[in-house]
């Protein structure tokens, strides 16, 4: 063990922190309704919610991962002006409030939308209030992490092993799924679970531009918002299942999908 | 490929950063080409142009195949030109084993069986039993020959190593400089390194080329070249001292108002070349035949074994190689003042 | 012209999440909060800057859903005054002894079918809205307009499919004026206020009063100022902005 001494007004401030996280937890675990749980887990409206959650979520980080590798890659190998402003376009739905995402959205892809319009005149396709259009608010919140994070990781990435790659006769596309694609294995894989726990968690845009109706596009967090007014049991039942799931996933993925290599 | 008629031309212009590079150079095949000179003298920047890695004005032909043309617009991509790279530091793919990483060019050309070839390579060359490690598993040593391997695999005409030993551990260097020369050996196309190792150059090179700032400043045979060396660099790479002056017959005028007596010294401008054997230090003034005497001071005192070079400064800086015993009895620490004298005799001039 | 109403009824759909309306400036001390049904809005804007006006009483308005109001009330929310858009609400929060007194009943509403201008998909009934192809758009249950909504269709007998159950009347309204729902269920008193939408009446044997009561919270910090703004809710003035939004008076 080290011997470091760290200075005790940073361990206060630490220590508050911590339970900052820990208290909200805490009252969660402590007011679950334990007796009630096990009906509440089975209740159609609870697996409905959560199986609705999960597909979503994870078609969300699908596209975000097809559309934000590519993007990110864009990013990595532009410089000056150009970059700071696709930067700034990338990562605004981090910044925007989510409700306000919602808009803007409908004002893109709504029935009478920029883009929207012409879909629905030219094919009859409405998104809003179908669970694609949950889908694409959740990948509009979500994919600026992954495509931060896979840009980071591009941008650590020694150039060197690409030009190797090209004096071996490595075209484009070998040195992209051979070189670039296995280093940038760790980035992506931790950009991909950000994107994937924002997703799961959105709320105000998806519930503006996807509206809610059960088994179409009332998510978790939309039904526990719900029940919190009708039935608070089942509310905090449901919040726990989702921060189970959460912590599940995180904790399984961690080591051993995110060690450097 | 051997008795293989591969040759290179380059003509490589590089303008960068207030930093300009213009060489021109030609290899043939079974040569090794060792470029040296000091940090910062644009050998990587040679090396990358040549690779295709890098812009270039110039021509580059390779082979009769004309890989570069910047008057005509003709630029072949790195990927297309049959030029192997080897690293400073191996470079190998950190995700892929010995045998995946010399395989992968193998691969790249869409040859069958390439895991099976490049196990061959690993086996001739000893590593057979390090084919499935990953590089971090690898010595230093282990790495950089998996690197030269991995670029022979695919069987360049070109073959371009950065320093290749560098990297390396200096008690390892020996070693894998005997190997890398038996490798380059037997491989029968082009071979250019770069290096800032006089030691590295003189070892494995058939043909040596001075570079400094951006400009080649000699070339020929490593013996040719430090026998007439054209630059302190290469002086020191020769461990001769050199001095440059004007001769007028049986002197060269140097700077100071010195004067270096010669034989035969020719006139105009020139190279003398005085080898620190030749010069000998005194406490007083001497009195013989030598007909260069000066004065100076001892500025650093080298022991290398039982011979010593002292570094006089003075109206003629000089090195001069002394016995161990001679450094006791003189008294010779920094800061002594001393007597140099130097034979006309011993003294080599050539026109610069 | 399209673009510019489009947008504006957007940025309404923000404002109607909920957030509480900026409050009109008064001596310090006498600001009034007052939760109302978002159903409640026009009208009672109205009637804080009147209050303002004759008797200086400053207003802070929270419109939501009234279930939202309710969970935020017995959750420990301060406010004065309580409007809610039924009497189930409002007997939620008198069990949960928040009040200070009696609850009243100040307005009466109907639902009304809200479509887009000029009544594009020709609705005329109920009935209507259980054409397949149609985007209908319903408060959720849990809201007041939603459940009254859901009386008027069983009453209908129809079976509709919405696509989307809002939470808060006033979200509805704006769907249908964003264009991205063709129809939907709202009060009455939404229609008249709005000027985005057109109205499809539902009839009498279909419809469904809604009962408006009001009261006065015990944790009001202004009782004075909150019965006065009961008072005004109920008497000729407060009245009148009533019915001239919509609603019918008691």
């Amino acid at each position: 063990m080290k011997r470091t001494r760290v200075p005790p007004a940073i361990g206060l401030l630490a220590g508050l922190g911590l339970l900052l996280f820990l208290l909200p937890l805490a009252g969660l675990i402590i007011r679950a309704p334990w007796n009630q749980a096990l009906g509440e887990l089975t209740d159609p409206t609870t697996t409905t919610a959560l199986g609705l959650s999960i597909f979503c979520s994870l078609t969300a980080t699908a596209i975000a991962l097809v559309l934000g590798i590519p993007l990110a890659m864009i990013l990595a190998r532009t410089t000056g002006t150009l970059r700071n402003i696709l930067r700034a376009l990338t990562t605004l739905p981090m910044v925007l409030p989510p409700v306000v995402g919602g808009v803007a959205l409908l004002l893109a892809f709504g029935r009478r939308g920029i883009a929207g319009s012409l879909l629905y005149q030219a094919f009859g396709i409405q998104i809003p209030f179908t669970t694609a259009a949950a889908v694409m608010a959740e990948t509009f919140v979500a994919m600026p992490f992954l495509v931060i994070a896979v840009e980071a990781g591009l941008r650590s990435l020694d150039h060197r092993y690409e030009e190797a790659a090209r004096s071996l006769g490595a075209g484009y596309w070998r040195i992209f799924t051979r070189v670039t694609l296995p280093l940038l294995r760790p980035a992506i894989f931790s950009g991909a679970v950000l994107c994937w726990a924002r997703a799961l968690g959105e709320f105000g845009a998806t519930i503006t531009f996807a509206g809610n109706f059960p088994g179409r596009t009332q998510t978790v967090p939309i039904a526990v918002y719900l029940a919190l007014e009708t039935k608070p049991e089942a509310a905090i039942t449901l919040s726990l299942i989702l921060l189970v799931v959460s912590v599940a996933i995180l904790v399984g993925m961690r080591d051993r999908w995110l060690g450097a290599l | 490929m051997a008795g293989s008629t591969v040759t290179l031309e380059a003509s490589v212009r590089v303008r960068r950063d207030g930093f300009t590079l213009d060489v021109e150079l030609t290899a043939a095949a079974d040569e090794t080409v060792a470029v040296l000179g000091p940090n910062g003298a644009g050998k990587t920047t040679l090396l990358r142009a040549l690779a295709g890695l890098d812009e270039m004005e110039g021509r580059v032909v390779l082979d009769g195949e004309v890989l570069d043309d910047s008057a005509r617009g003709v630029y072949v991509p790195a990927e297309r030109r049959r030029a192997g790279l080897v690293f400073q530091d191996h470079v190998l793919f950190p995700h892929l084993s010995a045998v995946e990483n010399v395989a992968f060019g193998l691969r790249a050309q869409g040859r069958p069986h390439a895991a099976a070839i490049a196990r061959r390579w690993l086996n001739e060359a000893g590593l057979g039993d390090r084919a499935d490690a990953l590089p971090r598993a690898l010595s230093g040593g282990q790495a950089q020959r998996v690197a030269l391997l991995r670029a022979l695999a695919t069987e360049p005409k070109l073959l371009l190593l950065d320093e290749p030993l560098s990297s390396l551990d200096v008690s390892i260097r020996a070693e894998v400089r005997r190997e890398l020369s038996r490798q380059l050996a037997s491989f029968h196309g082009v071979r250019l390194l770069v290096t800032h190792d006089p030691l590295e150059a003189m070892a494995l090179a058939d043909k040596l080329v001075v570079l400094e700032h951006g400009l080649v400043v000699q070339s020929g045979t490593p013996l040719d070249v430090t026998a007439r060396p054209r630059s302190r660099f290469v002086a020191d790479l020769a461990g001769v001292n050199l001095l440059r002056g004007r001769a007028y017959g049986d002197h060269v005028a140097l700077p100071a108002e010195a004067l270096l007596a010669a034989v035969d010294a020719g006139s105009g401008d020139v190279f003398a070349v005085v080898h620190p054997r030749a010069v000998a230090l005194y406490r007083s003034r001497p009195d013989g035949t030598p007909r260069n005497v000066w004065r100076g001071q001892v500025d650093t005192v080298d022991l290398e074994g039982e011979r010593v070079r002292v570094r006089v400064v003075g109206p003629v800086p000089l090195v001069a190689e002394v016995t161990r015993a001679a450094v006791l009895e003189l008294g010779l620490i920094a800061g002594a003042s001393v007597w140099m004298a130097v034979k006309a005799t011993e003294v080599s001039v050539y026109p610069a | 012209m399209n673009r510019v109403r489009f947008a504006v009824a957007a940025l309404a759909l923000v404002a109607a999440c909920g957030q509480p309306s900026t409050p009109s400036s008064g001596p310090a001390g006498t600001t009034l909060t007052v939760f109302a049904a978002a159903s409640l809005q026009p009208a009672f804007d109205k009637i804080g800057a009147k209050l303002l006006s004759a008797q200086n009483i400053a207003t802070t308005f929270s419109y939501a859903g009234t279930q939202t109001l309710t969970t935020q009330l017995t959750q420990g929310a301060p406010a004065d005054v309580f409007a809610s858009a039924d009497v189930a609400h409002m007997t939620t929060i008198q069990s949960a002894g928040l009040l200070h007194s009696q609850s009243v009943l100040f307005a009466h509403n109907r639902l009304e079918i809200a479509v887009a201008k000029g009544n594009p998909k020709g609705i005329h009934t109920l009935g209507d809205l259980a054409r397949s192809g149609l985007v209908l758009v319903l408060a959720d249950p849990s809201v007041p307009a939603g459940k009254y909504a859901a009386q008027a269709l069983a009453k209908a007998g129809v079976t509709v499919h919405p696509a989307s159950l809002e939470q808060q009347v006033t979200g509805v309204l704006s769907k249908v004026a964003l264009g991205e729902a063709d129809a939907g269920i709202v009060y009455v008193s939404d229609i008249v206020t709005s000027g985005q939408v057109d109205g499809v009446v539902i009839p009498d044997n279909q419809n469904v009063i809604a009962d408006y009561p009001i009261a006065v919270l015990k944790s009001a910090q202004n009782q004075t100022g909150a019965i006065a703004f009961v008072d005004f809710v109920l008497g000729t003035e407060g009245q009148s902005i009533l019915t001239a939004a919509g609603f019918q008076g008691v």
